[in-house]
């Protein structure tokens, strides 16, 4: 038996995925013109999958601030938070962020993924319950495995459901935790947090959100869905990413929970590997500035996503969910995801391939993501390239049915 | 509601209908993934089904030893006992 057998389902999808075109897992990002234009696979493209909300991955304060931190600092701290790798940078990072959110404190991780890690699997221990939304993403899930707790999945964005299991489990186990994202990065909806937050105080539990997909985007100061909603005081845990709107990497747990930076000694991810870069430190505490002086900037990614969705829309594209700068678009059936997402390449518009089971409920989509860094002019382009694109589909579904 | 395994065994056969897509015999012994191909996603919405219809919880960190439809039986049973 060879140690890969497990895998013979993934590698047949892949062999077949390979069949319909082009590799989605092969592309390759070449010069990059600006925010929102590469090479892609040697085709100059328009870049509208990147997640990059803000467009600050070239801002010119936060390139700035990480050369000098290169230069003075190093390329790397070689070693974790709680041996050498804490300089005074990060403790300000972790200053500017609490500052900016309003909480008693913050951590900051190497990645988003292991901020998840680490949040869940340090606040919840072997005898705690988590209440997961099944909709979430990959890192709460592995975060809730690593913390040994019993995990219970609600229905996607339904308090009612959460309650009733929330009900069920009366009295067993000691502490409850209840986990879900502000804006959900494949479908682009968001959480009634508001409902949720009701229930949470009904039951005594705790609640965390990921706002990896909103911070920066929603709120009118940019803190998230939590502020969109009026919120934040009954979140008792924000966990967010830099590799997003910030456009850094990194990611970071904040809290008002007192006793909150024993998390420091006790979630591993946190404590068992090196510390984020100088110059990721560096560029991300400048970008949490420019969110709070440029709230113009999340003005444009909202008429930008309303652009490109009223676009979409009136070209009979079925679209997932309210206007949101996440933008998902159904697709009938996995082949004719693959063959419009290659044809869009071709075009020379790159969006995100999301199928199963990275994407909920089976969906097939082509996910575009906005930036306030697009003009009007490539929204209008990438508009008029799906223009083309439903032409085609159209034909060659006429073609198979008849 | 029946509680009896036989009864338990049953209902999940019905439910499990929907991702037997190459119509393999259902029985107690069936493996979910090595007999029915059914990928770990669709366990977790099949698990969301069983949850609604016997109005119980099952977490999901308890489904890393359900290899076949007896184990998943035994799981409803010893939820619905709590
Ligand atoms: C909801 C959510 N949480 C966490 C992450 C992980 O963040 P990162 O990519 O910075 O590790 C992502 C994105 O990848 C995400 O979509």
């Amino acid at each position: 038996m060879d140690i890969f057998d497990k895998y013979s389902m993934q590698m047949k999808r892949h062999e077949r995925v390979l069949k319909m075109g082009t590799d989605p897992f092969g592309v390759r990002m070449g010069r990059l013109y600006s925010t929102t234009e590469a090479k892609v696979n040697g085709r100059r493209t328009i870049l509208i999958g990147t997640n990059n909300y803000l467009g600050l991955t070239f801002h010119k304060q936060c390139r700035a601030a990480a050369i000098r931190a290169i230069e003075t600092k190093g390329t790397g701290t070689t070693g974790s938070r709680i041996a050498n790798g804490t300089y005074g940078t990060h403790l300000e990072l972790e200053h500017i962020i609490a500052g900016f959110l309003g909480r008693r404190s913050a951590m900051v991780f190497p990645t988003g993924y292991q901020a998840n890690l680490g949040m869940i699997s340090g606040l919840a221990g072997a005898h705690d319950t988590i209440f997961v939304d099944a909709d979430s993403h990959a890192s709460i899930y592995d975060g809730c495995r690593l913390s040994g707790s019993t995990i219970i999945r609600f229905k996607h964005n339904d308090p009612a459901d959460l309650d009733r299991r929330l009900t069920r489990h009366n009295g067993q186990g000691a502490c409850k935790l209840i986990i879900v994202e502000g804006i959900y990065s494949m479908v682009g909806d968001t959480a009634p947090l508001r409902e949720f937050v009701e229930v949470k105080r009904r039951h005594g539990a705790f609640l965390l959100v990921d706002e990896a997909h909103s911070l920066g985007v929603m709120g009118a100061h940019g803190r998230g869905a939590g502020e969109e909603m009026d919120v934040e005081d009954d979140i008792d845990f924000v966990v967010g990413t830099f590799s997003k709107s910030l456009g850094g990497v990194g990611g970071f747990g904040a809290s008002s929970h007192p006793k909150f930076d024993m998390l420091r000694f006790c979630a591993r991810p946190y404590m068992y590997t090196a510390s984020a870069s100088p110059a990721t430190v560096a560029s991300v505490s400048e970008a949490i500035g420019v969110i709070q002086r440029k709230p113009k900037l999340r003005r444009r990614l909202w008429k930008n996503a309303k652009r490109l969705y009223d676009g979409l829309a009136a070209l009979g594209y079925d679209i997932c969910s309210q206007y949101s700068p996440v933008i998902a678009l159904r697709m009938p059936s996995e082949e004719l995801c693959f063959v419009a997402w290659n044809r869009l390449l071709e075009l020379g518009v790159y969006v995100n391939l999301a199928v199963p089971p990275g994407t909920p409920n089976g969906l097939c989509l082509l996910r575009c993501s906005v930036s306030a860094a697009h003009t009007s002019e490539q929204i209008d382009e990438v508009c008029r390239r799906f223009a083309q694109l439903a032409e085609e589909l159209l034909e060659e579904q006429s073609r198979v049915v008849a | 509601m029946a509680t009896d395994s036989v009864h338990i065994i049953s209902d999940l056969c019905a439910l499990l209908q929907r991702y037997n897509k190459e119509g393999v015999e259902l029985t107690g012994p069936t493996a979910l993934s090595a007999d029915l191909n059914v990928a770990s996603v669709e366990i977790m919405d099949l698990v969301m089904e069983i949850e609604e219809k016997f109005g119980i919880d099952i977490p999901i960190n308890l489904l890393f030893d359900v290899e076949k439809v007896d184990d998943l039986a035994k799981l409803v049973q010893d939820r619905m006992g709590q």
